[in-house]
C-alpha cells in the first residue's frame, strides 16, 4: 500500500485537533523523493503543523504516515530521526550558551569509550562548516553570532546525520543574506543529488519559483492544490492561497475623506533590528480624520512594530511624526496615550485583559484617572461610564461584575475595544482585532470600527486576513519586511494587489 | 586609541574571569596579616573541613541551578541523613514484627544514606517534572518534610555515640570526620567528588544535556533529549552530595543533632553562585564552585577567628555575594559588548 518509487513518505488524512481548533483537517501529501517540495499557505495554513507531525515533534490527533511502503509512527523527535527525517525550525533552536561544535553534535555526542570525543566533534564541525562556506570558528559561542551564521549552524546540525533522507526546511532563508541564501540553494541542490527528499517553507514566492519542484497549497488546514512548479505561476499559488469563499460587505463611508484634514502624519520612521537590519525601514504613511486606514502584512513585516513605535514602547526610533500639525516627540506609553493614542493589542489574553478583574475594572482601567475625586476612585462616575460604554458597543453582559473570562472571545475583545475607546482617543489603534472570534462577533467588531469612524474618530487597523481588511480599510498601506511596499485606494484594493505587495519587501538579498 | 580600549577590555575581563581566585587570595593575605596564626597547619585544617562540606553540597548545586533549577532541601538532607546513620549505629534497625533489631555495618549504612539521599533527590525532582511545581516551591516543601523527620526520628534528641560497638561490628563510622594523613576524611571526599563532577559535565553527553536543558529546554526537547530525565538525575545528584555531608558532618561532630544543617543550602547556593554559575542556567563550572567554596569558607572562619560577631558575619556574607552578582552581570555585559566588536570588526 502507498508503495510509490518515487514517494518517500506519505501522509494519509492527517488531521491534529487542538482544544478549541482544527489545525489540520484531513490533509493526505506525497513526499516526493530527491525533489524540493514548496508547501505554501498563509500564516495559520497548517503548513508547520504538518511538518511538526512528519519530524516527530508532534502526533497527529488521526491518520497514518508511510514510509516505503510500511506505515510509521513517530512517538518522539529521535523516532523520526532514526528514520531519516531532519527538520531546520522556523524558530532558531540552537543553545546561545554553548559552542558551535556543541549546538552541531548535541544529541549527537560522539564518544571515546565513556568520554566525548571534542576532537572529532571539532573536525567535524570544521567539515560541515567548510561544505557551507561559513568557517566559524567552532568554539565560538552560538550566542555571539549574527543571526545568518546562527541559521548556517542549525542547518549544520542536520546535516551530520550520515543516513540523512528527509529534510524539512522552515523559513530557512528568513534571516539569511542574498550570499548566504545563494550557498543554501548550492547545498539544497547537492542534497538533492544525494537522493535526499527536501520540504520547503518560505514565504519569498521568487525563491519558490527558483529552487522548486513541485508545490503544495495548504489553506485553513486543509489541502487546497498541487501542482509541479514547471507548470504555474505566481497568480496560481496566489489565487489558491487566498479562497474564494466568505466575503464581507464592504463599508460604505457618508463622511467625505477626500476633504478630511490629516491627523497624522509619519516620515522616515525607523527601527533597527537587534544583530542587524530593520524592524522597520524608512516608513512614510499618513492618516485623515475619520478615517479607517489599514496595515496588511506577513508575519513579521513589521506591523506590531509601527503600533509599538506610536504608542511610545521603542524610544529608540527615529523619523519624524507629525500629529495635528506638529511634531511630536514619542517618550513613553503614558504620554502617548495623554496626546491621544489607544491602542486594542493583537494578543487578548496576555496583553489586553486582566484576567483575575471582572468585566467593569477591565472596562476602566486605562480611564481610571478621570474617576478619581481627591484621593478616592469615584465609583459611582466609574460604573456610569462603564455602563453607557458597554451599551454603546454591545456587549452582551448580564453584570458587569462578572470576571472577564465568563464572556465569550467576541465580547471580551469588545471590552478592550471598549477600554481604549474610554480614554478618549482621537487616534484608536487596533492590532488584529477579529483575531480569534467567531464570525457573527467579527462582523459586530467591523460595525464598531465603521460606527466610530463615522464619528470622526480615526482608526489604524492591523489586520492579516485579506477579505477583512478590504471590508474595512478606505486605505491600505502595505508593510513587507518592515519596508512600506504599497499604497491602495478604493478600487485599487484587490487580493491580487495586496498579496503581490506584502512579499515585495522579500527580495532575496535581505541586505538590499 | 580604539585597540588600547580593545586590550583594556581584554584586561578586564581576564580580571574578571579569575575573580572568585583573586578574591580568594586577597582574603587569605588579609586574614593572615591581621590574624598571625590564620596560616597554622590547625588553622588550615579546620578551615579545609567545614570548606569540604559546603564544597560538596555546592557541587550538586551546580547541576541543579546550571539547569535553571534550585535545591532548597539539602539542609534539612544533611540533617536528616545524620539522623537516620547515627540512629541504625546507636539503635539499630528494629523489627517489630520480627521482634529483632539489626545493626549493619559501616560500608552498609554509607550505601543505604546514599541510596536514602538519592531517594529525596528522586522525589523532588518527579514533584518538579511530573507535578509541574517550581523547584523553588517544590525544594522548600521537602526541606520543611526532611527537617520534620529528622526531629521526629529521635523526638527532637541528639544521637551522642555514633562510635559503634565491636560486638556488634558496626564501629567505623567516625574515620568520615577524622583526619588521614592530617587531611580531615572529607576533604578526600570532597577532592573525588569534585573530580567526579568534572569529568560528569565536562567530559560525557550527561554534562551537555545538563548545559542544553539549561541553556534552552525547548532546543534541548527538540533536539531528543530528555529534558525531565536530565532534570531528575540533577535532583539526585544533589540528595547523594547532601547525602555525604550528612555523614561527614555527624562524624565530624560525633554525635547526630536533628537541627544539623540548618540553612546550609544557602552557603552551598553563595558558593555556586560566587563560583560564577548563572542562576538563570545555562552556565557554570565545577571548577568555579570549588573555589566559591573556598571563599565561602575563608570568610566565615576567617571572620570568627578575628571576633567579628555573627550578626555583622550575615551582614558581611549577605553583602559579599550581592556584589558577586553584580560582578558576574558586568562580566556578561562586557562578553556581549566585546562579541558585537569583534563581529563588527570581521565583517
Amino acid at each position: 500500500m502507498f508503495d510509490k518509487p518515487d514517494v518517500v513518505l506519505h501522509c494519509e488524512k492527517i488531521d491534529k485537533i487542538y482544544p478549541g481548533t482544527k489545525a489540520l483537517d484531513g490533509v493526505s501529501f506525497d513526499l516526493l523523493k530527491g525533489k524540493v517540495n514548496v508547501l505554501i499557505g498563509e500564516n495559520g495554513a497548517g503548513k508547520s503543523t504538518l511538518m511538526k507531525m512528519i519530524a516527530g515533534i508532534e502526533q497527529p490527533s488521526s491518520g497514518k504516515m508511510y514510509m516505503g511502503g510500511e506505515e510509521v509512527y513517530f512517538k518522539d523527535t529521535t523516532a523520526a530521526r532514526e528514520k531519516g527525517i531532519g527538520i531546520i525550525h522556523q524558530e532558531l533552536s540552537l543553545f546561545p550558551n554553548l559552542t558551535v561544535y556543541q549546538n552541531i553534535y548535541m544529541n549527537h555526542e560522539q564518544k571515546k569509550g565513556l568520554f566525548l570525543d571534542d576532537k572529532v566533534h571539532v573536525a567535524g564541525a570544521e567539515k560541515i562548516l567548510k561544505r557551507l562556506e561559513h568557517e566559524i570558528p567552532t568554539d565560538t559561542l552560538v550566542g555571539d553570532l549574527r543571526v545568518g551564521q546562527q541559521q548556517m549552524v542549525e542547518i549544520a546540525r542536520n546535516l551530520i546525520q550520515d543516513d540523512l533522507k528527509v529534510l524539512i526546511m522552515d523559513e530557512p532563508t528568513s534571516s539569511l543574506s542574498a550570499a548566504e541564501v545563494k550557498v543554501l540553494f548550492k547545498i539544497m541542490r547537492e542534497l538533492m543529488a544525494d537522493g535526499i527528499s527536501i520540504v520547503y517553507i518560505s514565504h519569498r514566492l521568487e525563491e519558490i519559483m527558483e529552487i522548486g519542484d513541485h508545490v503544495t497549497v495548504l489553506r485553513d488546514g486543509k489541502y487546497v492544490a498541487d501542482a509541479d512548479v514547471k507548470d504555474i505561476e505566481l497568480s496560481w499559488i496566489v489565487e489558491n492561497m487566498v479562497g474564494k469563499n466568505t466575503q464581507y460587505h464592504r463599508f460604505e463611508r457618508t463622511i467625505d475623506l477626500k476633504k478630511a484634514e490629516k491627523i497624522l502624519e509619519i516620515k522616515g520612521l525607523t527601527l533597527p533590528k537587534k544583530g542587524g537590519g530593520y524592524l522597520l525601514d524608512n516608513v512614510n504613511m499618513h492618516l485623515k480624520k475619520g478615517e479607517v486606514l489599514g496595515i496588511y502584512g506577513l508575519l513579521g513585516a513589521g506591523r506590531s512594530e509601527l503600533f509599538e513605535c506610536l504608542m511610545g514602547m521603542h524610544p529608540e526610533h527615529t523619523g519624524e511624526v507629525i500629529y495635528k500639525g506638529e511634531k511630536l516627540q514619542i517618550k513613553s506609553i503614558s504620554d502617548q496615550i495623554k496626546n491621544g493614542f489607544a491602542i486594542v493589542p493583537e494578543d487578548r489574553q496576555r496583553q489586553g485583559l486582566i484576567q483575575t478583574l471582572d468585566i467593569c475594572k477591565n472596562t476602566s482601567i486605562a480611564s481610571m484617572k478621570k474617576y478619581v475625586k481627591g484621593l478616592f476612585l469615584d465609583t459611582k462616575a466609574e460604573e456610569k461610564a462603564v455602563d453607557a460604554q458597554i451599551q454603546d458597543i454591545h456587549i452582551k453582559v448580564a453584570d458587569k461584575k462578572l470576571p472577564i473570562l465568563s464572556l465569550s472571545g467576541g465580547n471580551q475583545q469588545k471590552v478592550v475595544i471598549g477600554k481604549g475607546i474610554l480614554t478618549d482617543p482621537t487616534i484608536l489603534l487596533l492590532d488584529e482585532p477579529s483575531r480569534g472570534i467567531d464570525i457573527g462577533a467579527k462582523t459586530e467588531v467591523f460595525e464598531i470600527i465603521h460606527d466610530y469612524a463615522e464619528r470622526g474618530l480615526s482608526i489604524i487597523v492591523i489586520s492579516s486576513e485579506l477579505k477583512e481588511i478590504m471590508a474595512i480599510a478606505d486605505r491600505i498601506y502595505i508593510l513587507s519586511n518592515g519596508k512600506c511596499t504599497g499604497e491602495l485606494n478604493d478600487d485599487e484594493i484587490t487580493e491580487d494587489a495586496l498579496v503581490r505587495a506584502s512579499y515585495a519587501g522579500l527580495g532575496t538579498g535581505a541586505h538590499s | 586609541m580604539k585597540t588600547k580600549k580593545m586590550n583594556s577590555n581584554q584586561m578586564l575581563m581576564t580580571l574578571l574571569k579569575g575573580r572568585t581566585f583573586i578574591v580568594l587570595i586577597l582574603l587569605v593575605i588579609f586574614f593572615s596579616v591581621v590574624k598571625d596564626n590564620f596560616l597554622d597547619p590547625s588553622t588550615m585544617t579546620m578551615i579545609a573541613k567545614h570548606v569540604a562540606l559546603y564544597g560538596i553540597l555546592a557541587l550538586g548545586m551546580t547541576f541543579v541551578i546550571i539547569t535553571g533549577g534550585i535545591d532548597l532541601s539539602v539542609g534539612s538532607v544533611v540533617g536528616l541523613i545524620g539522623m537516620l546513620a547515627g540512629g541504625l549505629i546507636q539503635e539499630g534497625l528494629t523489627l517489630k514484627f520480627a521482634g529483632v533489631t539489626l545493626y549493619f555495618s559501616v560500608p552498609v549504612i554509607v550505601i543505604l544514606m546514599l541510596l536514602f539521599g538519592a531517594l529525596i533527590g528522586l522525589v523532588n525532582g518527579l514533584i518538579i517534572t511530573k507535578l509541574n511545581v517550581a523547584p523553588f516551591i517544590a525544594t522548600l516543601g521537602t526541606m520543611y518534610v526532611c527537617r520534620g523527620l529528622a526531629n521526629l526520628r529521635s523526638g527532637g534528641a541528639t544521637f551522642p555515640d555514633i562510635a559503634g560497638y565491636e560486638g556488634l561490628g558496626n564501629v567505623g563510622f567516625k574515620t568520615l570526620g577524622s583526619n588521614i594523613a592530617s587531611i580531615p576524611a572529607g576533604v578526600y571526599v570532597f577532592a573525588v567528588l569534585a573530580v567526579l563532577a568534572v569529568i560528569l559535565l565536562k567530559k560525557m553527553p550527561f554534562g551537555w544535556h545538563v548545559l542544553g536543558v539549561g541553556g534552552n529546554e525547548k532546543s534541548a526537547r527538540l533536539s531528543g533529549i530528555k529534558a525531565d530525565k536530565i532534570k531528575i538525575l540533577v535532583y539526585i545528584i544533589s540528595g547523594l552530595c547532601a547525602a555525604w555531608v550528612g555523614m561527614i558532618n555527624t562524624a565530624q561532630l560525633s554525635a547526630a543533632h536533628p537541627a544539623s544543617g540548618d540553612g546550609w543550602e544557602m552557603n552551598a547556593i553563595a558558593a555556586t553562585v560566587l563560583g560564577g554559575t548563572s542562576m538563570a542556567g545555562g552556565s557554570g563550572t565545577i571548577l568555579g564552585t570549588v573555589v566559591g567554596a573556598f571563599v565561602i569558607g575563608v570568610i566565615n572562619d576567617g571572620m570568627t577567628m578575628c571576633g567579628v560577631s555573627e550578626f555583622w558575619q550575615k551582614v558581611i556574607r549577605g553583602l559579599v555575594i550581592i556584589l558577586a552578582v553584580v560582578i558576574d552581570q558586568t562580566q556578561r555585559n562586557l562578553q556581549a559588548k566585546m562579541a558585537l566588536q569583534a563581529r563588527n570588526e570581521n565583517k
